[in-house]
């Protein structure tokens, strides 16, 4: 035992939800109900076994419509699945067939369950599309309430959990999720999902520390084992030493302290010490995070990802629907500027298999502004909710993924047309609306001085920017760690792109995760970003980041920055440079 | 078996194809029919009271599919079924 509490072992997986929480893991399991004996079961008792499974099925049943009706109102947009998953309970293919197998094969009902459940998988691992093959997870998870009842084991009832704990799963279902009470659980540790994932999204909804993505996460990690989650870079510290326990007991702290501190300022504009403002924005996904946004201080909405809509219900929304969504956002924030990001659905999403069979290559498929120019209808339907919407506020339209000028101005044509339709039919709109794209491809970059003749603004978005440029596919866990924001070459795209805009008057934004660092806005600031946007949780230290800083000798430090060779060495100068005007800000590595 | 067969052609015409919300929606529809009620797509069948039986056919949008009935007296099922894959499960 003493060498076990010797051996503190750092695992790496996905940052889904900044923070840091230390605490006793709590291991949801969902293997031990895979383990079923099989055994005969005698004529006369049949009757009684098939009694059994049918008690099971319906106090599963009853289970999961307990758990739909205690679903926290903010999470309801999320819950709707469940309602799919109670007609599931009795579907022939499970039900049926398990009464028959236990007649037939006179076995018990775990037995019977159990192999009608593994045939009905085998019969989804055939099927081509994605998306519906995906759809064997909704069995899965229908199937594992049922054994649960049927084993007898306790169903982990998140909602019942009654210590503060941290969570550690292979996979939590959208039932699960959304059973998570605050007060109780600290952070989430799963082995599968990622940032964009359900589970990932509820965890920032919440403000939660997670890590997802973590292989092995319920191996490595014990039941009661004391861990640390830092939702901020993806990395668990289990048995850690008792520095370690006393360095990320320090950070927790001044993270928390900080947090309060800088709030109090926060909804103030962030001005530089030569008196330079930059208006910090928060990235949002649903549109109740934009009460996050005005709670941090965010001086309006930088990035509005528009997925959620088209991905959360079985279908595509309506246009009714969307301009709800948008319009409650828009009046939100108002006077103060919402960036709407027209659907951007991506292989990250794993929505591509909606529409085709699976993409080899999704990160560089049909994705984005390539799916709306040729799916003109669905965009169109989107592009009339944004236009009727900024009645209400202050709109900015925003084309992801552009990689040329020919995009540009078929997207304006048919953003045209939307308003063409919508003066036509006498509906209330706007269509003198900003304009701009997402700079993220790097064909873009080079093609930025053409690009700024046909719209208002560029925003850089770095994660993809990254991935395209250094050929790094951050989610996959063996080259992650090779994606680096500081790499020279990316520097030197967002250099280029800055001196572009200044050029053409056009304004350059940035709504990467490199902008919610305190760390990276020397040099953003240095390089002349003119507006930074980041999840809402980051503003607050952001601003007083911003604060802090002489706008001039940013601009000095980032042409240093240029002339150095590699991403350790633009660190080391930051260091060196910023090190103590920061330390008190980076409460992590 | 019927002495002739009643069913129906429709082509799925919703954005993301016969979904689990969808399939659940004429599953609930097609319990209630007296005998069963069946929806064949190329070579194959599935039973329309069945979720699964139904995702397993992997309809995507565009996919044409007829619905078929044992029992003359489920046509009103039958057509109800198909109104609602006509209007594209109502999205």
């Amino acid at each position: 035992m003493a060498n076990r509490d010797a051996e503190e072992t750092k695992l790496r997986g996905i940052a889904a939800s900044p923070g840091i929480c230390i605490g006793r893991a709590y291991l949801v399991d969902q293997e031990g109900v895979d383990v079923v004996s099989k055994y005969s079961v005698m004529e006369s008792n049949l009757r009684d076994e098939i009694k059994r499974f049918k008690t099971a099925v319906k106090n599963a049943k009853d289970e999961l419509r307990s758990i739909i009706e205690n679903t926290p109102e903010e999470l309801h947009p999320h819950a709707n699945i469940l309602e799919t998953h109670l007609v599931l309970f009795e579907d022939k293919m499970l039900y049926d067939r398990t009464i028959e197998t236990i007649e037939k094969e006179k076995v018990n009902a775990e037995w019977a369950f159990k192999k009608v459940v593994s045939g009905v998988k085998s019969m989804f691992q055939n099927i081509k599309n994605s998306y519906l093959k995906e759809r064997a997870e909704d069995i899965i998870h229908v199937s594992q309430r049922i054994m649960r009842k049927l084993v007898g084991v306790e169903a982990v009832n998140i909602g019942d959990i009654d210590k503060r704990v941290i969570l550690v799963a292979h996979d939590l279902s959208p039932a699960d999720a959304s059973q998570i009470k605050t007060d109780k659980i600290m952070g989430l540790v799963t082995e599968r999902g990622g940032r964009a994932s359900h589970t990932g999204i509820i965890a920032r909804a919440l403000e939660i520390p997670a890590v997802m993505g973590l292989d092995h996460a319920t191996k490595l990690i014990k039941n009661d084992d004391l861990i640390i989650v830092d939702g901020s870079t993806g990395i668990v510290i289990t048995r850690p030493a008792e520095q370690t326990l006393a360095d990320y007991g320090g950070r927790q702290i001044r993270y928390r302290e900080y947090q309060t501190a800088v709030s109090r300022d926060s909804h103030l504009l962030a001005e530089t010490t030569d008196g330079f403002i930059v208006p910090v924005m928060g990235n949002i996904e649903l549109s109740d995070e934009a009460a996050s946004v005005v709670e941090h201080g965010g001086d309006g909405i930088g990035l509005y990802r528009t997925e959620f809509q088209y991905l959360s219900g079985a279908r595509f929304p309506k246009e009714s629907e969307l301009f709800e969504k948008y319009k409650r956002v828009v009046e939100m924030m108002a006077p103060k500027p919402v960036t709407i990001r027209t659907l951007d659905i991506n292989g990250d999403k794993a929505v591509n298999g909606f529409f085709d069979d699976a993409e080899n290559n999704p990160a560089l498929g049909l994705r984005a502004i390539r799916y709306c120019l040729k799916n003109p209808d669905v965009f169109k339907t989107q592009l009339r909710a944004i236009l009727r919407a900024a009645v209400f506020g202050n709109v900015r339209i925003m084309f992801p993924m552009i990689s040329s000028c020919e995009e540009v101005r078929e997207a304006k044509r048919l953003l045209n047309e939307a308003a063409d339709s919508l003066a036509e039919e006498g509906e209330t709109f706007r269509r003198d609306i900003k304009i701009g794209i997402m700079v993220e491809v790097p064909s873009a970059v080079v093609m930025a001085d053409l690009l700024a003749e046909e719209v208002d603004f560029f925003s850089i978005g770095t994660n993809d920017l990254i991935q395209y440029l250094l050929a790094i596919d951050r989610d996959n866990t063996d080259v992650s760690h090779l994606f680096q924001p500081l790499n020279p070459a990316i520097i030197r795209m967002m250099k280029h792109v800055c001196d572009v805009g200044g050029e053409k008057g056009v304004q350059v934004f940035m709504c990467g995760e490199m902008a919610g660092e305190p760390l990276y806005i020397p040099l953003l600031l240095g390089l002349g970003i003119n507006e930074l946007s980041m999840n809402p949780q980051s503003i607050p230290a952001v601003k007083s980041t911003i604060r802090v800083l002489s706008a001039k000798d940013a601009g000095r430090f980032a042409e240093d920055v240029l002339r150095r060779p590699s991403a350790s060495e633009v660190m080391k100068l930051l260091r060196n440079e910023y090190g103590d005007i920061l330390s008190d800000k980076v409460y992590t590595e | 078996m019927p002495d002739r067969e009643i069913s129906k052609e429709v082509v799925i015409i919703n954005e993301l194809g016969l979904h689990a919300r969808a399939a659940a929606m004429i599953a609930i529809l097609a319990r209630n029919a007296k005998t069963r009620v069946w929806i064949l797509k190329d070579d194959e069948s599935a039973d329309a009271s069945s979720i699964i039986d139904i995702l397993t056919l992997a309809c995507a949008k565009g996919s044409k599919i007829r619905l078929k009935i044992d029992d003359p007296s489920d046509l009103g099922i039958l057509n109800d079924i198909v109104q609602l894959v006509e209007d594209g499960f109502g999205e």
